[in-house]
């Protein structure tokens, strides 16, 4: 099913010819060297690369966390430059889900009160808040947990909670930096399920990856090195990771009898 | 695959600007706020009692300040208005001591009705004769002073009697031998010397021996404070001839007929006091008090006492404001990561803002009203402890608690300013 509103014509992330300078006292760090890009709505990118080649950066950028040295961002034809502070917050809150690469969650509050955040900015009454921030509790397989804080989740839980923190403005662009960067394999062939499946529905997701395997989940590949865009295509024998959850599950009952 | 849950929320319009304005309510914001709070309860608490103490303080300090007040006022009601005090001997400036001033003899029943006669814009006058006497009555002694004053007197100092009469002008004419004795007179005569155990009605009709002299007691006084009840008044005349053989008064009282006639009635009676005296260089004899000018000094004096001790307990309040901004500088950079979260996920800058500013005026207006409290509290246990009046004035308890809840306002605005300025990747950054 595609979502009635996709205007596939409109790409939903352009970025033109993107630099990025860090400046370390007379230190010039070039982190960004022109990267040029477009991604349509419905895509599921993996960016790739060596460390310090740019991919976090690139994603702080994308996700209006940043903003660019110089160069042309377009999010869903919006120019991000001209944005103020609290505009960006809007986007960021409306738009953009961001799944961070150490979850960044609230430690004070439990799963549910960190998957509501989001919607309290948004000025979402509180049943609503809880309603919605349920289903999305659900759809991430958590609904066991969710009144436990962080401190007291796995690795893979916290992620799970911070995806779902990532859908609860129904966001169309959702961004994960490394999301299985410190996960074991099945954990992360779960999280890439979760993401499969959202994919489907429509949502469009950028995501950061050092692992091939996990790269073989998504649609299209993109590889960074130093800065720059090195190579870019498309997955030709995609991995469902629905069935690859199923063949483990039935290796294992093998080796159990 | 299970059916999708989320679909894309918002059409693919061309808009060139966001739609920023959506709510956080104050709920959410204050809800937000207090759970930082409860997160770090002793620290919330030693912050807050900055603000107890200082709020306390005040609101004790201008309790007690007004307790004084009020004190020295009842005092001062009992004196008379408007007075205006004679005594003998000249008093003419600062550093000038006049050997024996007060006790010189140079003012007579004469010079009283000069007054009378010359000075306009006064309601009454009478001369003074202080005696010290042994007061014997209903076989008990007791050393006091009797004074021989004109009738108008018992009017003028506002004495009134709570059993029996004031004695009259017929009483003065003749030289009645009757006089009217004060509650502490009462109490050591005809009750056993506590405040109060004397019987007013008993003592009416009694003989009185002052200095052997046999006096008819007429009235009692009724009490006003202190040592002022020590006293007996008889006719000026009797006291004249009977206790006295002096032709020269203790001091002379006038009473002018309006506050705005003081300054007129006292320069007036020191010409004609002047001429009575035949004094031309300017060498009074004679000393001119003005007693509203006394009871003004007393008052200035204990309303600066009051400021005083609000101003030491003000200046505790700011310090208390100082330990929140201090706290809360703390506590932003604590939470620098927090803030990274909150914006990161679209937290405006007013959100952030107003999430710490409450937090910071929950913390000084809790301070606050526990301050009021305690403040309350040790104003009762002092008067109940020192025998203190103390008045718990609410215009001062709202100053102390506005201020307060402005400190929390002023302390609190640069750190949450600060919290709400970070950006979300330099404060996600920040571990
Ligand atoms: N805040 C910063 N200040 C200065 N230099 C920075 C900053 N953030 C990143 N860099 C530099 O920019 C370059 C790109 O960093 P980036 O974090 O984007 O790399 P990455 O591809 O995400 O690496 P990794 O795979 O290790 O996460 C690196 O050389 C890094 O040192
Ligand atoms: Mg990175």
């Amino acid at each position: 099913m595609s979502p009635a509103t996709t205007d596939t014509s409109m790409p939903i992330v352009q970025v033109i010819d993107l630099h990025k300078d860090y400046h370390l006292g007379s230190n010039v760090v070039r982190a960004l060297l022109g990267v040029s890009l477009t991604i349509m709505p419905g895509e599921f990118v993996a960016v790739m690369g060596p460390s310090g080649s740019g991919k976090s950066t690139f994603m702080h950028v994308l996700g209006c966390l940043d903003r660019p040295t110089s160069g042309e961002y377009l999010l869903e034809g919006i120019s991000v430059k001209d944005l103020t502070h609290d505009e960006l917050a809007t986007v960021r809150n409306q738009k953009i889900g961001f799944v961070f690469q150490g979850f960044n969650l609230l430690p004070r509050m439990d799963a549910l009160g960190n998957v509501m955040l989001p919607m309290m900015y948004a000025g979402v009454t509180r049943p609503e808040r809880e309603e919605r921030a349920l289903a999305a509790i659900r759809a991430v397989g958590l609904e066991d947990w969710a009144t436990h804080k962080p401190s007291e989740l796995s690795g893979g839980q916290q992620q799970r909670v911070a995806i779902a923190r990532a859908l609860t403005n129904q966001p169309a662009l959702i961004l994960a930096d490394e999301p299985t960067g410190e996960l074991d394999t099945r954990t992360s062939i779960e999280i890439m399920a979760i993401l499969q499946r959202l994919n489907n529905s429509g949502i469009t997701i950028v995501m950061v990856t050092h692992e091939r395997d996990i790269a073989a989940y998504c649609k299209r590949n993109i590889l960074f090195r130093d800065g720059k865009v090195i190579t870019d295509r498309l997955v030709e024998e995609r991995r469902i990771a629905l069935d690859d959850l199923a063949a483990i599950a039935q290796a294992r009952e093998i080796v159990a009898v | 695959m299970s059916a999708p849950t989320y679909t894309l929320p918002f059409p693919r319009a061309r808009r060139q600007r966001v739609e920023t304005s959506r709510g956080m309510g104050l709920g959410e914001s204050l809800a937000t706020a207090l759970e930082a709070i409860g997160a770090n309860k002793l620290r919330s608490l030693l912050t807050a009692l900055g603000i107890i103490i200082g709020v306390g303080a005040v609101i004790a300090m201008i309790s007690l300040g007004q307790g004084a007040s009020a004190n020295v006022a009842q005092r001062l009601q009992g004196l008379g208005t408007n007075l205006i005090q004679i005594t003998p001997g000249s008093q003419r400036g600062p550093g000038f001591v006049n050997v024996g001033a007060g006790t010189r003899q140079t003012l007579t029943e004469a010079d009283a009705a000069a007054i009378q006669e010359q000075v306009a814009g006064i309601s009454g006058v009478s001369p003074v004769i202080s005696v010290n006497v042994q007061a014997v009555a209903a076989g008990s002694n007791w050393s006091t002073r009797a004074q021989g004053v004109y009738p108008v007197y018992q009017g003028i100092e506002n004495w009134q009697p709570q059993a029996g009469t004031l004695f009259s002008d017929q009483d003065e004419q003749d030289g009645g031998q009757v006089a009217v004795i004060g509650q502490t007179v009462l109490d050591n005569l005809f009750g056993n010397g506590n405040t109060g155990s004397g019987n007013a009605l008993d003592a009416i009709g009694q003989t009185i021996r002052l200095n052997k002299v046999p006096f008819t007691i007429v009235g009692v006084l009724a009490s006003k404070s202190g040592d002022q009840d020590n006293t007996i008044l008889v006719p000026f005349s009797t006291a004249h001839v009977r206790l006295s053989n002096l032709t020269y008064v203790g001091q002379i009282v006038v009473q002018a007929s309006d506050v705005s006639q003081m300054d007129s009635v006292q320069a007036q009676m020191q010409t004609v006091l002047e001429q009575q005296h035949r004094i031309t260089n300017g060498n009074d004899d004679f000393t001119i008090r003005n007693l509203n000018n006394i009871i003004q000094t007393a008052q200035s004096v204990t309303q600066t006492l009051t400021m005083l001790l609000a101003g030491v307990a003000a200046v505790s309040l700011v310090v208390g404001g100082i330990g929140i901004m201090n706290i809360m500088l703390v506590s932003v950079t604590e939470r620098t990561h927090e803030i990274g979260i909150r914006t990161a996920i679209g937290a405006h800058r007013r959100d952030i803002l107003s999430q710490f500013l409450i937090e910071a005026v929950v913390l000084s207006g809790a301070g606050g009203i526990l301050g009021i409290v305690f403040g309350a509290a040790a104003s009762v246990a002092v008067s109940h402890v020192a025998g203190w009046s103390t008045v718990i004035v609410p215009q001062a308890v709202l100053l102390a608690f506005g201020f307060a809840a402005m400190v929390g306002v002023f302390f609190g605005y640069y750190p949450a300013r600060k919290a709400s300025l970070l950006d979300p990747i330099e404060a996600l950054r920040y571990e």
